[in-house]
């Protein structure tokens, strides 16, 4: 299969009709309206479905009803989109049903900005919305990573039926890069085994429902949902390490496009002998939190390196359980750290002055 | 002998919670026996909405989503793009149609969704206690308009109705009534056609079923009858709105 240049959005589409997934629906905000637009004039090419929503609300409750059918559904939005479509979201998990998110974000809080941001860390891996329940979250650092991550995201959404959440900066989705999709075009359609609504023929009735009026059911609910979490968390982690190999100056933690960045900077400094390693979560719901420990374990300092104000840092220190001394470099609002500029934060974390 | 009643199996055997009087068991029984007599009931997804209604998916005899409230039209809207094979129907509230879900019904029915909305107005949120709905009466009382509704300060009721046969996109639209047997038999015939017109793909339909809240009006379930007959009806005229543009005059004629 041959390498063909794409934005990164219109890659995030086509990934998803090669995973199968015909059916659409979303409304338009940057920096993410390459997708809608993309899989309008897409999937009526493969007999899809693409509707525009009247809002994120709806789009959201489009997927759920979509998803309690049993089809393979998209929805992709931007920070202020997808925190109206966390109802949607709360009632797809409560009921158990998959589906893809995609999140390309933009700086906020509020109207925000339209740049690229790394802001709503939190909300996808600890408060999406309403009720006790997790995503699958997924942060791609590349264009390609983006095609894979998303064929996975509907392998993982119909593993566990829950719904998975792919989380991207502005720039992933903006970024030209040559991609490669994988050689099968359309994966087998969703087995709507024994919980879709399709009509009750020749079985019993099905309810796709969330209201447990029984405190004791809604209880034995919130169990079963979290024993699925810990079923993900023990089965589905996912990392990369960069330089770890032997002991390292300082550990760099980072996810996104922003780890890309951060390996730039290590080749730089590793030119001139300070050896830093890098550890990125690819799965940052369920957050690698041992391997993460592992990584530290070999190092004095960490830094961890986010387009945002300081959300994944919760976590790394979470890892660290108060063993190392963990530093901050962040900017939010739009600007992407340069590789100067994380070169020179290394410098500093590590006592060192410039060259 | 012969059989004059007999159970639906549109519905399921369960006791409905509604409240003695309450026409909501009414209507779910004129949706049920529709359903049936039409063939639909394995190919059918109903999608309850939040209010009074909310278990309407233990007592409707076919596959059921519950919806969060105001948005089984976009719910309605995933399920029936997806499988345009099957049938659907939404069953909602006023408030959950007409306020929270305004954009959603608006939408779907602007969109030519095809599926069916039954729209219960009983004039008051029923599952909360008694507060104002958009189709709340002028000066009717309810818990946050304790003086009656103002409608210098809210605005007049919303005529869902006739604010849905306004768009365009072609529809199926009517207001009727279940508050007599009388006016029960013809919400059956309309609500029936709403479907038929479905299962034709031809176009959305929107049955508004003017209904009575016997607790929360604080009136007695004849009470609530006549009231209904005396206030609503003449602010909220039955009859079909609309038919969809090439069955227009046709067999079916307007009234
Ligand atoms: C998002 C959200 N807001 C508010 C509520 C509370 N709520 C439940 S039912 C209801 C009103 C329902 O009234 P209506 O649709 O008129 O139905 P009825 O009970 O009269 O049949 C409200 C406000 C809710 N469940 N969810
Ligand atoms: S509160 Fe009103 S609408 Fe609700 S069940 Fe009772 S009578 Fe019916």
């Amino acid at each position: 299969m041959s390498k063909v240049l794409m934005k990164g959005n219109e890659a995030i589409g086509e990934a998803a009709i090669r995973a199968g997934c015909v059916h659409f629906f979303g409304y338009p905000i940057t920096p993410q309206s390459e997708v809608p637009e993309y899989l309008a004039k897409r999937l009526p090419e493969v007999g899809g479905k693409f509707i525009q929503a009247e809002s994120e609300v709806a789009a959201s409750n489009m997927i759920y009803g979509a998803a309690g059918v049993g089809v393979r559904v998209l929805t992709t939005s931007s920070s202020p989109g997808i925190s109206l479509m966390a109802e949607g979201i709360s009632y797809i998990a409560a009921c158990e049903l998959p589906v893809v998110i995609v999140n390309i974000m933009r700086g906020g809080p509020g109207l925000g900005g339209i740049l690229p941001s790394q802001g709503d860390y939190l909300q996808a891996t600890k408060g999406t919305a309403h009720g006790d329940f997790d995503l699958v979250v997924l942060a791609p650092s590349s264009v390609q990573e983006a095609v894979d991550l998303v064929i996975l995201a509907f392998q993982l959404a119909e593993k566990y039926r829950n719904p998975v959440m792919v989380i991207g900066d502005g720039m992933i989705g903006q970024m030209m890069e040559p991609v490669e999709f994988p050689a099968q075009e359309i994966g087998p359609p969703l087995d709507p085994g024994d919980w879709a609504l399709t009509g009750c023929k020749g079985r019993p009735t099905r309810i796709v429902n969330s209201l447990y009026l029984d405190a004791q059911k809604l209880h034995e609910h919130n169990v079963k949902l979290k024993d699925k979490s810990r079923r993900i968390a023990a089965a589905e982690q996912r990392w990369e390490t960069y330089n770890c190999e032997g002991k390292y100056d300082l550990l760099v933690t980072a996810f996104g496009m922003m780890a890309r960045i951060c390996k730039t900077a290590i080749d730089e400094l590793k030119a001139e002998g300070i050896d830093v390693g890098l550890f990125r979560p690819i799965s940052i719901k369920p957050y690698p939190y041992e391997h993460l420990r592992g990584a530290m374990d070999k190092t004095k300092r960490v830094l961890c390196v986010e387009m945002n104000m300081g959300q994944m840092l919760e976590d790394v220190r979470m890892a660290g359980e108060g063993t190392k001394p963990i530093d901050f470099f962040g900017k939010a609002g739009g600007i992407v750290p340069a590789v100067e500029d994380v070169v020179a934060r290394i410098r500093e974390s590590l006592g060192k002055k410039g060259k | 002998m012969r059989k004059v009643f007999a159970y639906t199996d549109g519905l399921t055997r369960l006791p409905t919670h509604y409240c003695p009087g309450c026409t909501h068991g009414v209507i779910h029984r004129v949706v049920g026996e529709v359903i049936s007599e039409l063939g639909l009931r394995e190919r059918t997804v109903g999608v309850a909405p939040v209010g009074c209604s909310v278990l309407a998916y233990n007592y409707f005899n076919c596959d059921m989503f519950e919806a969060s409230h105001g948005r089984a039209p976009a719910v309605a809207t995933g399920a029936k793009r997806a499988r345009p094979e099957i049938i659907v129907f939404t069953y909602q509230g006023d408030g959950d149609l007409a306020s929270i879900g305004m954009a959603e019904i608006i939408h779907a029915a602007n969109r030519g969704e095809k599926f069916t909305t039954i729209f219960v107005n009983n004039a008051i949120y029923g599952m909360t206690g008694g507060q104002m709905a958009p189709t709340t009466m002028p000066n009717q009382r309810a818990t946050t308009c304790p003086a009656g509704r103002d409608v210098n300060e809210v605005g007049y009721p919303i005529r869902m109705a006739e604010l849905i046969a306004s768009l365009r996109t072609p529809a199926f639209v009517a207001r009727v009534a279940s508050h007599t047997p009388e006016a029960t038999i013809r919400a059956k015939q309309v609500i029936k056609e709403a479907f038929e017109h479905q299962v034709a793909g031809e176009c959305y339909g929107f049955v508004e079923v003017l209904s009575i809240c016997p607790t929360n009006w604080g009136l007695s379930p004849r009470e609530s009858s006549s009231w209904l007959e005396k206030e609503m009806v003449p602010y909220y005229p039955l009859g079909i709105k609309k038919r969809p543009d090439e069955i227009k005059g046709g067999a079916h004629g307007h009234n």
